[in-house]
């Protein structure tokens, strides 16, 4: 690394210009020395290397995907080990909105091409793992992304140059030495390293990765599990109809999933155990520190539980152990085990980055994932992006960022922000009137995919005109990247914006919450901010918030103090387009936001507005006035001369009477009042009398 | 001198209000006998007596009210009594007769006035009158706009005027008027009149109504220069009255350089709000020119201040040069207004709130307006047409599988709508409409998809708004429909669309037949037109203009083009120069030509729109955006059913002789277009006899003139008439309103519900805020006592059954320590 970082320094500067004017010219020596070059390398043909792939092949990017296995997903091909994915796949919703489908499609990837949509790859709910395999073969393959396979990069150092788009390469070496130079490095490894946890006896352990999957292997023992989360759960699923007991022991108490909201909680599917435990079948949850406890095998080969502690006390033959049991006889851990498995997890593989990339900052958590910022860019060096599961840390227990259905929307965040940091292609948006703005936000909060799985983590942003007369919307923006939204995307937020965000109550998920409470659904408009299930909620800004507000936001915030809020009421179908319900609320918020009247009116009133009043409403002013209003039928006009909201101007000299609601009859002083429907039907009779 | 005695007066004022709170009476009207009232005269003081017979039944009404204005008039130091004339004490106030019985106001022992007692008919009269004796010379009387003349040249450089107009003297207007000039009448000079002519004559509007003027007399030096004038625009009450002089009191403009949220004037305290214009020194000079500008505007309405930037140490949003300050102690609003109409209509606006929510505090049987009901027009009738069947299957419904095999294998169009958005909906009615109407007729293939189904389809043909309308026609780029979303603009266009557009025509004899109308005979009742282009076969570039232009029209205009050889036959006949249009503007009528050298597709577009506008149309709701286009005031004719002739030649004289360019004449059917009722309505008071004729300047200023009714709509008296508004003698009938339009209604506010919860929440718990990631914390604990855990961890192993506060803990710190798949 060294080396390689002097090299331009003391190397003739003649020659290596002439290699970097014609990298495809260099003969086979000036190979050696200057690698070949891709704009982006991407770690892992994954899930999340192969979406990110297809946004950088669509794109025509200058790309290639590394693959130590000879396909892609080897993951899958092995885990997990009883070959059961945790992931729906829900091929029957009701409804044929492709995207809304994605909502409920947990292990397709993005793409235009509908035949690769994992529907079509099972029929189980849960899939079958080797499932997910094909499915990841046939999408690298029909849109024939770039995979080196057979490639394992053992090594990944800096190269610093000033030319580069972020001044410095990155240095890939392979296992046969070979080099490959990248702008921009894409880590998408996933998790591979098993997680240890080092105490006395830990050898005793079989690993979730090598230990047997046959149940016949367990018949008539007594297990030990070590870890709470879904592999252990799966592996005592898969036994514990065959052993004498089960006992499972982890630091943290159980944290179901829906009662968390979070899918990598111990998912219903796996909780058989739990049954089982609380219905005094032998089976038990235990909690205790992992790190102060010690195994102790005796001559018969068993396994004993003490700690650690106790070990250190005397020096001891095997024999002679201190266990718990010898001071507290009643010890829930007494009986010895057949065999105890250790279920803990994965963590990432640091070992092929060089330190000066500066992945892992040393930390106990750190140890889990890799360092990023909330755009996914690694904290130590620029230019890296973390992708997939090993991105995890942003969302760690609070949304999907760490599975299919999660990361495939941050790796497209990630590629938008790549287009517009590296080929002045802005975050894509499309632009309206502010007439359009109420049905712009129903229309994502009912369908968006990435809203709903990565609710608290990615948010649509309107950004309003000047004047608050048109807007941009942009999808799926990292929310908590706000401050640096300009920089990231390229559009301006200089008057104001909205963000459409989706969440569960402040207080509704916990590993200890009831979540079954009496009266846990909210039903009233004005109730809407207690609403517990996910739901859509619209903050806005009058200003950009700044990254100092964004940090120390309140608790429990996912963004800084706004200058309005709006919640749309949770909706038990999750199907927010009730007239009065939904929709006019989010239009008087918006309404209250932008200081105008967001409401549609028939050519008929826009004409008498026209002729009576200087200034128009924006739906008039943007439709009828540009010769497109909306003209409506004999049907609806009597409906709205039955709701009096429009007037039968027809009848209007037979009965006098009408005339009352004439604004000026009403004012006596003359003065105009605020603009208003031609007759509003809640006070009409108040004034006749 | 005058006023010498007066202020001495005030003094006595507070003198009585002492006397009155010594003992405790004053409320009830002292009855004495003349010998006894005379002896309680005071030299200086005022005294209003009404004398009676003893034993006489007095009239009861009025001596209730008389009874009621002690108190008011003793507030002003006059004393009130009735002196019953006894016999033994007659005085020759004491009247012979009953009937004759009056009161009499005395200052010391002189008598000032005297009043029968029907003009002191209520409490108001009372005080009114015997102010207005007293004030004799506070307060001018004025009959004559000589009269204000010449008082506003006596005063200028001198004093201010407040003039004021009540409909009659004894008014509570004119009480208080009276009670105003008692405070501030030496200050300024009190000018009352109840001559409406006066009134009008200064060009006030609204003239039913009491007015108040204030005139900026003593700034002015030059003496032919006129005083400026604010009009107050609140009702004459006491108080209102007050408040607006004070706020005339006050300085203009001030200039500031201190945080807006610490300063206060004299208007936050009479609840007005203030505007600071936010300046620095680079443009000084223009913003203080804004600034006293803004504040002539709002003077009455709002304090005005310049707020110098440079030297403030708090911080203003970068954009802001508006802050507003609505009262005290609520946080000011940063504005960013860049008109000073704006800043005005902000001002006035958030005034009327207020106003508004007054009046429904003091009116406790209205309610509030429920936020909860639907107020969208359009939203409510889709909404309560919900049950309605409608025919759909006349339209074929596309998917995302069908769509461009449809759109490929058939002319369409397609509706792209979305299930619950209303305005789509309300379309889609008229859209099914259409098929109705064409359902015989094979024209062209209606369909449409329902984006909230097929949202794919919808972004792949770049529709992320609804509704859209396409046509898909001969496998060509889509055309989008812009005409009105109704079932006649939609139909015109899908029938136009059968031809080419333009179309070819191959021959002279063909051209004719096309331009009187004969060929395309079914197609002339939907469209303007035709239009003939003509062009000599070498003229490719004047073609293809013409042909995009064509193309532009098509669905609202028949446009063709013949560029044979012959073509000269045709320009010879119709005395045009190559390249031309030839247009007839009516089926059989005269064809005119248009020369086309060097003119672009969008100018030829525009001329032909511009051909099509009529001189005096029948306005109706589908065709005024088009007239107003033309940014020109209206000079509507309103009519109960067709213009009668003789009008219509009255007004299409003066078209011709060219005395309404600046105008756009029109009529309006109220048979066709019944909406024009409400027109009328927002012009008028009460309708007066139609036809009406108005012109209405909607573009500037928003002033509606009418013309007389008693006049007979003809040539001369029209144009007499159009002389006069031309030169500011006519007087607007109303002005229409200018406000912008604001939320009708509020809306949740769920922040603040929020926040009370949370704050609620905090007094329980210390405030928390976001730690930015937990690795520090969980090092920390790290740390923790080893023996302490060697403890915990036998207690929890010892522990079968979950003790539930320990488990609470743990479950608290354990978040980063398991690690699962």
């Amino acid at each position: 690394m060294g080396l390689s970082a002097a090299a331009p320094l003391w190397g003739p500067p003649g020659l290596l210009l002439t290699i970097a004017l014609h990298p495809a010219l260099s003969l086979r020596p000036a190979k050696a020395s200057a690698p070949p070059h891709r704009d982006y390398c991407v770690l892992g043909a994954g899930p999340a290397g192969l979406q990110m792939a297809y946004f950088l092949q669509r794109a025509g990017r200058d790309y290639a995907v590394f693959e130590r296995a000879p396909e892609p997903g080897s993951f899958f091909t092995r885990y997990p080990r009883h070959r059961k994915l945790i992931s729906i796949n829900k091929r029957y919703t009701g409804k044929v909105n492709a995207e809304f489908n994605l909502r409920h499609d947990w292990n397709s990837l993005l793409s235009h091409d509908p035949r690769l949509l994992f529907r079509h790859y099972s029929r189980a709910y849960f899939p079958d793992a080797g499932d997910m395999v094909r499915y990841l073969r046939d999408f690298a393959d029909r849109l024939r992304l770039h995979v080196l396979y057979n490639t394992t990069i053992a090594h990944v150092t800096l190269d610093k140059d000033p030319r580069a788009w972020n001044g410095h390469y990155f240095i890939l070496t392979d296992q046969k030495g070979q080099a490959y130079r990248c702008s921009v490095l894409l880590v998408a490894t996933g998790l591979s390293v098993p997680n240890q946890v080092d105490f006395p006896g830990s050898e005793y352990a079989e690993g979730y990765e090598s230990v047997s999957v046959d149940p016949m292997d367990f018949v008539g023992q007594n297990v030990l599990i070590l870890g709470r989360g879904n592999s252990a759960f799966e592996t005592a699923e898969n036994i514990f109809d065959v052993t004498n007991f089960i006992h499972m022991l982890s630091r943290s108490r159980v944290r179901l999933s829906w009662a968390t909201h979070y899918v990598g909680d111990l998912r219903a599917i796996n909780n058989g155990l739990l049954d089982t435990y609380q219905l005094k079948s032998l089976d038990g949850l235990l909690e205790s520190d992992l790190t102060n406890l010690a195994l102790v095998k005796d001559r018969e080969g068993r396994f004993h539980v003490t700690l650690k502690y106790l070990l250190e006390e005397t020096n001891q033959t095997a024999d002679a152990i201190t266990l718990p049991q010898d001071d507290n006889d009643n010890f829930a851990m007494r009986d010895a085990y057949d065999r105890v498995i250790r279920c803990l997890g994965w963590n990432f593989d640091f070992s092929i980055f060089n330190k000066s990339l500066r992945l892992s900052s040393g930390g106990e958590f750190s140890k889990k994932y890799p360092l990023v910022k909330a755009s996914y860019e690694s904290k130590g060096s620029r230019g890296l992006f973390v992708l997939g599961t090993a991105s995890h840390s942003v969302d760690y227990r609070k949304s999907a960022g760490g599975f299919i259905h999660g990361f495939r929307y941050t790796v497209r965040a990630v590629h938008r922000l790549l287009e517009h940091r590296h080929h002045g292609v802005p975050w894509p948006s499309t632009e309206h009137p502010i007439t359009q703005l109420t049905s712009s936000i129903v229309r994502r909060v009912n369908e968006a995919s990435g809203l709903y799985q990565m609710f608290t983590v990615l948010a649509d942003v309107v950004l309003l005109k000047e004047g608050a007369t048109a807007f941009e919307y942009l999808e799926e923006f990292p929310m908590q990247m706000l401050a640096q939204l300009e920089t990231i995307t390229g559009r301006s937020a200089k008057h104001g914006l909205f963000v459409i965000n989706m969440e569960y109550g402040r207080n509704f998920s916990g590993p200890d919450k009831d979540v079954f409470f009496y009266d846990r659904s909210v039903g009233h408009i004005e109730d809407a901010w207690q609403s517990n299930f996910l739901h859509p909620v619209i903050y806005y800004y009058r200003h950009l918030p700044t990254e100092q507000e964004v940090r120390f936001r309140p608790a429990d915030w996912p963004l800084p103090r706004p200058t309005a809020i709006h919640h749309i009421v949770e909706d038990f179908l999750t199907d927010w387009t009730a007239p009065v319900g939904h929709i006019l609320p989010l239009r008087r918020f918006l309404e209250n936001c932008l200081d105008t009247d967001l409401r549609s009116f028939y050519a008929e009133s826009c004409f008498l507005f026209a002729l009576t009043r200087q200034k128009q409403p924006p739906f008039c002013q943007q439709g009828y006035l540009r010769m497109q209003g909306l003209v409506g039928n004999e049907r609806l006009r009597q409906h709205g001369v039955e709701s009096g909201l429009l007037r039968d101007y027809a009848a209007v000299g037979k009965h006098r009477k009408d005339s009352t609601r004439q604004p000026r009859d009403r004012e006596p002083t003359g003065r105009p009042r605020a603009p208003e429907p031609p007759a509003q039907a809640f006070n009409h009779d108040k004034e006749e009398l | 001198m005058m006023s010498s005695s007066f202020s001495a007066c005030r003094v006595g004022f507070s003198f009585v209000m002492m006397n009155i709170f010594y003992k405790s009476v004053g409320d009830s009207l002292p009855e004495l006998s003349p010998q006894k009232y005379f002896n309680t005269l005071q030299p200086g003081k005022a005294s209003l007596a009404y004398f009676c017979q003893a034993n006489s039944p007095s009239p009861s009404i009025f001596l209730e009210e008389l009874n009621e204005a002690v108190k008011p008039l003793q507030n002003y130091g006059i004393s009130v009594a009735k002196v019953n004339c006894v016999k033994e004490e007659t005085s020759r106030y004491c009247g012979k007769e009953k009937d004759l019985m009056k009161a009499y106001l005395f200052r010391g022992n002189v008598l000032l006035r005297e009043f029968p007692t029907d003009t002191l008919f209520d409490v108001n009269a009372i005080v009114a009158h015997v102010l207005f004796a007293l004030l004799f010379n506070e307060v001018k009387y004025i009959t004559t706009l000589e009269d204000l003349q010449n008082m506003e040249n006596a005063l200028k450089g001198k004093a201010d005027i407040a003039f004021s107009y009540v409909r009659a003297v004894g008014t509570p207007e004119h009480r208080a008027v009276m009670e105003a000039a008692f405070v501030y009448g030496t200050t300024y000079q009190f000018v009352l009149t109840t001559e409406i002519a006066l009134l009008e004559s200064i060009g006030a509007k609204d003239i039913e109504y009491a007015h108040l003027y204030f005139f900026h007399c003593k700034v002015v030096l030059d003496l032919t220069q006129l005083c400026r004038r604010t009009l107050m625009e609140q009702p004459l009450t006491t108080l209102n009255i007050h408040q607006f002089i004070k706020t005339m009191e006050a300085p203009l403009l001030t200039e500031v350089a201190e945080d807006p949220q610490q300063v206060s004037t004299v208007h936050l305290q009479l609840g007005l709000p203030l505007v600071f214009i936010v300046s620095q020194q680079a443009t000084y000079e223009a913003d203080r020119r804004t600034a006293e500008w803004v504040a002539w505007r709002l003077l009455g309405k709002a304090g005005v201040l310049l707020l110098m930037r440079d030297s403030l140490a708090v911080d203003i949003p970068q954009h802001t040069n508006v802050i507003f300050k609505r009262e005290e102690r609520v946080p000011v609003e940063f504005l960013v207004l860049h008109d000073i109409d704006l800043i005005v209509s902000h001002v006035e606006n958030n005034m009327h709130i207020e106003e508004i929510q007054e009046g429904e505090d003091e009116d406790h049987d209205m309610e509030d307006p429920d936020i909860d009901i639907q107020d969208d027009e359009v939203a409510e009738t889709v909404h309560r047409d919900r049950k309605r069947q409608l025919p759909l299957e006349l339209t074929v419904e596309l998917t995302e599988e069908t769509f461009n095999a449809t759109v490929m294998a058939s002319d369409s169009i397609v509706l792209f709508y979305a299930g619950w958005q209303a305005v789509s909906m309300a379309f889609l009615q008229s859209y099914i409409d259409v098929a109705i109407k064409l359902k015989d007729t094979p024209t062209m293939l209606l369909t449409r998809v329902n984006c909230a189904d097929w949202s794919g389809v919808c972004t792949k043909h770049n529709v992320t708004e609804f509704p859209v309308v396409k046509m898909y026609k001969e496998g060509g780029n889509p055309v989008s429909y812009a005409g009105m979303l109704g079932t006649e603009d939609l139909l015109k266009f899908i029938q136009l669309n059968r031809i080419s557009c333009p179309v070819n025509i191959t021959s002279v004899q063909e051209a004719e037949e096309y331009l009187s109308g004969e060929l395309y005979q079914d197609l002339l009742s939907y469209s303007s037109g035709p239009v003939l282009g003509l062009f000599s076969p070498t003229m490719t570039t004047a073609k293809e203009d013409f042909t995009e232009a064509g193309n532009y029209l098509r669905g609202c205009v028949i446009t063709g083009i013949y560029s044979e050889e012959d073509v000269l036959i045709l320009s010879n006949k119709y005395a045009a120069t190559l390249p031309a249009l030839l247009l007839a503007r009516h089926k059989g009528g005269k064809i005119e030509s248009i020369p086309l050298a060097n003119t672009h597709a969008e100018d030829i577009v525009q001329i032909i729109k511009n051909a099509f506008l009529e001189t005096f149309p029948e306005i109706t709701v589908e065709n005024l955006p088009t007239y107003l286009r033309l940014q020109k005031p209206l000079l509507i004719l309103f009519s109960d059913g067709s213009i009668i002739p003789q009008y219509k030649k009255a007004i299409l004289t003066l078209v011709k002789e060219k005395h309404l360019d600046s105008l756009t004449p029109c009529w309006l059917n109220l048979k066709n277009t019944p909406v024009g009722r409400g027109i009328l309505q927002a012009y008028f008071d009460t309708l007066p006899p139609l036809p009406l004729l108005v012109v209405v300047n909607l573009h500037s200023g928003g002033q509606v003139f009418a013309f007389p009714s008693d006049q007979a709509i003809s040539e001369q008296n029209l144009l007499l008439w159009l002389k006069k508004l031309e030169a500011g003698l006519e007087s607007h009938i109303t002005i229409l309103p200018a406000q912008e339009w604001k939320p009708p209604l509020p809306a949740y506010d769920f922040l603040s519900m929020m926040e009370a919860a949370a704050s609620r929440h905090s007094a329980r718990k210390g405030p928390e805020y976001m730690k930015e990631t937990g690795v520090q914390e969980s090092d920390e604990e790290q740390h923790e006592d080893k023996s302490a855990i060697r403890k915990e961890l036998t207690e929890t192993l010892r522990i079968k059954h979950w003790n539930r506060s320990n488990w609470f803990k743990e479950a608290e710190k354990s978040s980063r320590h398991d690690k699962e798949l």
